[in-house]
């Protein structure tokens, strides 16, 4: 399993005083693969991200994250390795509000020395090039507040944010929702094209079935989720 | 860390309105603290330097306290007085190197007059030994010749030269009394921040001279027609004075030559040491101080509870801001140490705001208080105090904050990575 980028095995969670929420048998993703996994709202997708993030622990199972069994981990390890391996994208409004353009982008480098290290010390730079790479080339965005910028531009700072330091596993949990169907394309094909560049994991998450084309695989939570009940 | 502190920085700078609303509510509950220990300073050095190489005061027995605030500071009044006789035999004391007497009881205009003779401006030291010096003029040398301080001769346009009538008591009303008898501004002396500075200096002679025909206690109708000529000629040795200021030959023998003169077989009379009768007052005062001081932590208390309150009432909009926070690497520590630098940074610059609007303050308004009340503000610059309550009003700020910062540790760990809101 130290070959997969997320491996779970008999995974189980509930929230206190509710019926379980997850009940996974079996899920794996390789390193480098763009997978697109599919659920409804409610379907526990938030759930499942939150446990491989690490800031949840399931009930029983395991979830290995780059070979480290998460549950097994400490509370500030799990949070080492979601700092220092993953990336997360989330639907709008996502930003810091307060942070201009660049200092969304650097975030994560303050809380990891190895994306810090990975970066070097023109992290600005990086966050420029990376901005570059997703199309937002004006140089009269990056001091901007966040709040200021389209919702299709917010969503590209937030990839921008989430490739910085080249995690190891990108998830992105309903990124497109709030974009209209070219805006979306084209930001899945950056996303895609900048994760395969840094060799990236990159896990998709969405109610949209009809994205599944844009990814090498495509998982129907429904089917590996035995849980029947919404969480 | 620094990374943290500019986080918490933007962070505050984002929510600029309600944060500065905190910060003035700190500047001001410190600088109502800060301010009170100046003006308690000033006035604990003032009164200090008010009289300086004076070994013993010596006057009718009342209360010590008593006896130096109405004959160095001016305040009050004497309980009885001390006879003439009595007062050369003092003087004439072997222990005693020196004596300045004074009387009390009559008034210019609002300002205490003094009869003395020129052994007061010979002795009478105040500050760090310093001696009482002539702006403009000289000493009094005719009878109705007056020196007054450099506060009476600013405030009353006078000059050396200016005529002036003395009042009887102390009533501030224009020329009651002794119009009869004026004086002329024979010197002015230079400022001394002291109540010197406030004072009309006359001989005791001329005391004497304007009380001929108020021997009842009210003034004859006839004493105006006895001429100031004639009163020259007149015995005008004074029948009593109000107090002495004295100055030992040895100061080892400050505690014998004080008991002598307390358990003095005459006329009673009672000694103080200016040091020991100051420091009781200070014991008096303490109480009152302490009072006030209470009264002023507990409204920096209120400042810095109103840095958790703002803190805390801004965690349910900020519960975004944490998951984001969280998902790309913060740990639940971080969260806690930016909230609780965020009170930090408010809790600092609160307090130092409050400890510059203290010394604008006194920059501003520190002449006017030194002028009516006498209390030197001005040489109260920040010091160790201000830094001092700087870092206790920081601390107290930052302990503070880790209540919020608590909350939302706790929060950001059960609400996973996205709160959706």
């Amino acid at each position: 399993m130290s070959d997969a980028a997320i491996a779970i095995e008999a995974l189980r969670f509930a929230w206190p005083g509710h019926p379980p929420a997850l009940d996974i048998d079996s899920f794996t993703m390789a390193r480098g693969e763009r997978l697109f996994l599919r659920g409804p709202s409610g379907s526990g997708k938030s759930t499942l991200l939150g446990l491989i993030a690490g800031v949840l622990q399931p009930a029983a199972g395991r979830i290995e994250v780059l070979g480290r069994d998460m549950s097994a981990l400490s509370a500030a390890a799990r949070d080492r390795v979601r700092a220092d391996h993953l990336g997360v994208i989330f639907q709008m409004f996502n930003l810091v509000p307060y942070l201009s353009v660049t200092g969304n982008v650097t975030l994560p480098l303050l809380f990891s020395p190895v994306r810090r290290k990975t970066v070097g010390d023109d992290a600005e730079g990086e966050a420029r090039r990376l901005l570059d790479r997703l199309g937002l080339s004006d140089p009269g965005l990056l001091n901007r507040r966040v709040s200021d910028l389209s919702v299709g531009q917010q969503q590209r700072v937030a990839a921008a944010r989430a490739l910085i330091g080249g995690p190891d596993i990108v998830i992105a949990d309903e990124p497109t929702s709030a974009l209209d169907s070219d805006a979306r394309d084209r930001f899945i094909e950056l996303l895609s094209e900048e994760a395969a560049r840094t060799g990236a994991a990159l896990l998709f998450v969405s109610h949209d079935r009809s994205l599944a084309s844009h990814f090498s695989r495509a998982v129907d939570l429904g089917e590996i989720n035995h849980a029947q009940v919404a969480a | 860390m620094r990374a943290l502190l500019s986080l918490a920085w933007k962070s505050l700078l984002n929510r600029k309105g309600s944060v500065l609303l905190t910060l003035f509510a700190v500047a001001l509950s410190v600088a109502l603290f800060v301010g009170v220990d100046k003006a308690r300073t000033g006035a604990r050095e003032g009164f200090g330097n008010t009289i300086s190489g004076t070994d013993l005061i010596i006057g009718a027995p009342t209360g010590s306290i008593n006896l130096l605030l109405y004959s160095v500071f001016r305040m009050g009044n004497a309980t009885a007085e001390i006879s003439w006789p009595t007062y050369e035999k003092l003087a004439a004391r072997d222990d005693i190197a020196w004596t300045v007497p004074i009387s009390l009881g009559d008034s210019h205009r609002g300002f205490r007059v003094l009869g003395t003779n020129h052994s007061y401006f010979e002795h009478y030291k105040y500050g760090h030994n310093e001696p009482l010096r002539m702006a403009e003029g000289k000493e009094f040398d005719d009878l109705f010749d007056a020196v007054i301080g450099a506060d009476v001769a600013r405030e009353l346009g006078y000059t050396v030269g200016t005529k002036i009538v003395l009042s009887h008591g102390l009533g501030s009303d224009f020329g009651s009394g002794h119009e009869n008898r004026p004086f002329r501004v024979s010197g002015i002396l230079a400022p001394t921040g002291t109540p010197v500075d406030r004072t009309v200096h006359v001989s005791l002679e001329a005391i004497t001279a304007i009380h001929v025909g108020w021997e009842s206690g009210a003034k004859n109708p006839m004493s105006d027609s006895i001429s100031t000529e004639t009163i020259r000629s007149f015995n005008l040795t004074p029948k009593s004075i109000t107090a002495v200021f004295a100055g030992l030959r040895q100061k080892g023998t400050i505690l014998r030559t004080r008991r002598e003169i307390n358990t003095n077989k005459g006329e009673p009379l009672m000694a103080i040491i200016p040091g020991q009768a100051l420091a009781e007052l200070w014991s008096v005062t303490a109480m009152a101080e302490r009072a006030l001081m209470a009264v002023s932590i507990f409204v920096i208390a209120v400042g810095v509870v109103s840095i958790l309150t703002s803190i805390l009432t801004s965690l349910n909009e900020r519960r975004r801001e944490m998951s984001i926070l969280r998902a790309v690497g913060a740990r639940p520590g971080h969260i806690f140490g930016l909230l609780t630098l965020e009170a930090g940074l408010i809790g600092f610059f609160g307090a130092s705001l409050g400890i510059v609007i203290v010394h604008v303050l006194i920059a501003i308004a520190g002449p006017l208080v030194s002028e009516r009340y006498g209390i030197s503000l001005g040489g109260t610059g920040p010091g160790l105090f201000d830094l001092g309550v700087l870092g206790a009003v920081t601390l107290a700020s930052l302990l503070a904050g880790a209540v919020p910062a608590w909350a939302a540790f706790r929060r950001s760990l059960a609400d996973g990575l996205s709160v959706r809101l």
